[in-house]
């Protein structure tokens, strides 16, 4: 059995698996993933809609069987150990709308407890811990079919904590909601993730700036395939050739080719809400530099002290994940939500449509064009 | 940090997944019970049923009743319509809450979270039998208690223990019935609505809801072989209205529970195959996890 450093088996292992779905003309939405997540990581599916990201999902709650290849969870089986799976994991998707909007979120919280084998008071004291936890306290006794989008969200959150969940898996949990309703589902997230060590979750979004938040590691995938895998930063790491600054400057006498000439420095151009000579309404000239090293910055800096400029910002730009998926893929996300999944002759049936409800925010500077 | 999210009763994976034969039989049990709970709060909840599911259905019944008297008919005609009339609750509840309800549920999203639960799906689909029968009793019992103040019926039983057995053993049967019915409309989609309302008016008819299905002759016989409702309603009617006339040409109440009991055992031991075969076929295809699939 495959496993961790300390012989425990991992969260996730996943080898060969291909998923194909017998539609004309046939689906390839799964084709040959292999993905190992150790026990207690936050581990991010990021992809566009159509990329597989889902269909992995299913296949790992044990909805769908894979076309070829195996994966096991803790040690077991998702094709012929389900049983044992379905006690220790849960699953919460964006968007979704299970129970009855006629129940209150207590009875409905209390419903689906029943069926993970919380004896009725324990399910009850389960239940208004959770409501608690998740922030519900004052739409315990609201009905389901009231509750805004948002509520629903912690509602189902906290459903698919009821079981006390090993693994939790969450397929674009955000999806839908407004910035600060995700951004409440994203600490929902992390808190539970954080508190007791072992406990993994598994979450797909397409949320580029939601991945760099919440994930320890993430595999961008395309296509059904898994294009790279690492840490947030090893990833951007793989796209960024040259340190890219964004340099504010009171003056900058010969303009942005002064510094160009400047050995270590790749390109200086300015930057796109930057002052253009001769422009006397700005204060103040943006430059964005590109520099072979974060050691050219020296030399920028000793010859703006020369030409007597006074440096009055200098913010390092780094690369966004979409920089890498442009870079891995050859195009942007929206590029590839639009165009669906040319490999596999469609969207993947079972991802949902794009949706632009809430996007959190990147935090790169908008110039800084790469 | 709430304390519920460092709430941690078990060392390793290996052991939570390791549970012991009493603990899945419980979660299968308390799986009934959690599922029952919508449809038993929903007779408190929702109180338009007192209106579709017994003023609206009532009428129809008065209809036949209005029709038997116009006819000179015997007044046990009367007593017939009126059980035929409570037993409809149930053979409703069947068509619409249990044998096309797989397929709402899938539509919501319900069946990927039952399926990835530990409790059984047979459970579920008890647990909706138990919650769908407790709706439908309170109807029956109404449509009984009016029919029998309004038009005077009167009953007369001698064998109280096996017509509540009779009635026990129907429900049973329509309810197992019921769940082989909810995994083939699953697998037939979207059709399962036509196909709930193209069954409704025939079954009615060769159930002998309105009338002793003796008289249907060979078709009756067939309707008693193969229809837990014709079966049931026509040994209550034995056993509801002795020596009533118009009730020969069929099995004794006595045989037709024996043929109750086969039934039961049929039909649940049918739907807990088809589940499986189902839950196999939808992981194969991909069929549950696609909303429209």
């Amino acid at each position: 059995m495959p496993a961790d450093t300390t012989g425990a088996p991992l969260a996730i292992d996943a080898r060969g698996i291909r998923r194909i779905y017998k539609t004309k003309p046939p689906v390839v939405a799964l084709d040959g993933i292999d993905l190992q997540v150790e026990p207690g990581e936050l581990f991010g599916l990021l992809g566009p809609n159509g990329a597989g990201k889902t269909t992995l999902i299913k296949i790992l709650t044990t909805l769908l069987l894979p076309s070829e290849g195996t994966a096991r969870i803790f040690g077991f089986d998702v094709v012929t150990r389900t049983k044992e799976l379905r006690r220790i994991m849960n699953m919460v998707a964006g968007g979704e709308q299970s129970g009855y909007g006629m129940l209150t979120v207590h009875e409905q919280l209390w419903m689906f407890s029943q069926f993970y084998g919380l004896g009725v008071r324990e399910g009850r004291r389960r239940v208004e811990e959770l409501i608690e936890a998740v922030g519900l306290a004052e739409q315990r006794m609201q009905r389901v079919s009231t509750l805004s989008t948002g509520e629903r969200q912690k509602m189902n959150f906290a459903r698919g904590l009821l079981n006390d969940p090993w693994i939790f898996f969450l397929d674009e949990p955000t999806l839908g909601l407004d910035v600060s309703a995700a951004r409440s589902v994203r600490d929902l997230v992390r808190a539970w993730q954080a508190a007791v060590p072992g406990r993994t979750i598994l979450l797909t979004t397409h949320y580029m700036a939601e991945a760099d938040e919440l994930c320890e590691r993430l595999a961008i995938v395309d296509h059904g395939k898994i294009l790279a895998i690492g840490t947030p930063d090893e990833l951007k790491r793989r796209v960024q050739r040259e340190s890219i600054f964004r340099l504010e400057v009171d003056q900058l006498d010969g303009g942005p080719a002064t510094l160009a000439r400047l050995p270590g420095v790749t390109s200086a151009v300015i930057a796109a809400n930057g002052r253009q000579e001769g422009d006397e309404t700005s204060q103040t000239v943006a430059v964005n530099l590109a520099l072979e090293g974060d050691a050219a910055l020296g030399s920028v800096v000793n010859a703006l002290g020369g030409i007597g400029s006074r440096i009055v910002s200098l913010q390092k730009s780094e690369p966004s994940l979409e920089d890498v998926f442009v870079e891995l893929v050859g195009r942007g996300f929206d590029e590839a939500e639009a165009n669906g999944s040319p490999s596999s002759g469609g969207r993947d049936p079972n991802d949902e449509p794009p949706a632009h409800a809430e996007r959190p925010p990147t935090g790169e500077p908008a110039e800084v064009g790469r | 940090m709430s304390s519920v999210y460092v709430n941690r009763p078990t060392a390793s994976p290996q052991a939570a997944a390791a549970w012991d034969t009493r603990r899945q039989l419980l979660t299968n049990v308390r799986g009934i019970g959690g599922r029952a709970y919508p449809r038993v709060s929903g007779i408190l909840r929702e109180r338009s049923w007192l209106f579709f599911e017994i003023l609206l259905p009532f009428m129809t019944t008065s209809g036949f009743v209005f029709v038997y008297r116009a006819l000179h008919a015997p007044p046990a005609y009367i007593g017939f319509v009126v059980l035929g009339g409570a037993m409809t609750a149930f053979w409703l509840n069947v068509m619409w809450m249990m044998a096309a309800q797989l397929y709402w549920e899938k539509d919501q999203g319900n069946l990927e979270l039952y399926f990835t639960a530990p409790v059984s799906m047979m459970s579920i689909l008890l647990g909706m039998a138990v919650g769908g029968m407790a709706m439908s009793f309170a109807r029956a019992i109404v449509v009984l208690a009016i029919g029998a103040i309004v038009y005077g019926v009167q009953f007369q039983i001698e064998q109280w223990a096996l017509l509540l057995a009779v009635f026990a053993l129907t429900l049973a049967a329509l309810y197992g019935l019921g769940m082989v019915l909810a995994s083939l409309f699953l697998l037939w989609g979207r059709e399962a609505w036509h196909l709930t309302q193209l069954t409704v008016e025939p079954i009615y008819f060769v159930s002998g809801l309105n009338f002793p299905v003796g008289r249907l002759g060979a078709l009756g016989a067939l309707a008693i072989g193969t229809i837990p409702l014709a079966v049931g309603l026509d040994a209550m009617r034995q056993l509801a209205f002795v020596n009533a006339p118009g009730l020969g040409g069929t099995p004794s109440p006595g045989i037709e529970a024996g043929i109750l009991v086969v039934m039961t055992v049929i039909f649940i031991g049918v739907a807990r195959w088809m589940l499986t075969r189902l839950e196999m076929l939808a992981r194969r295809e991909g069929k549950l996890t696609m909303r429209w699939g």
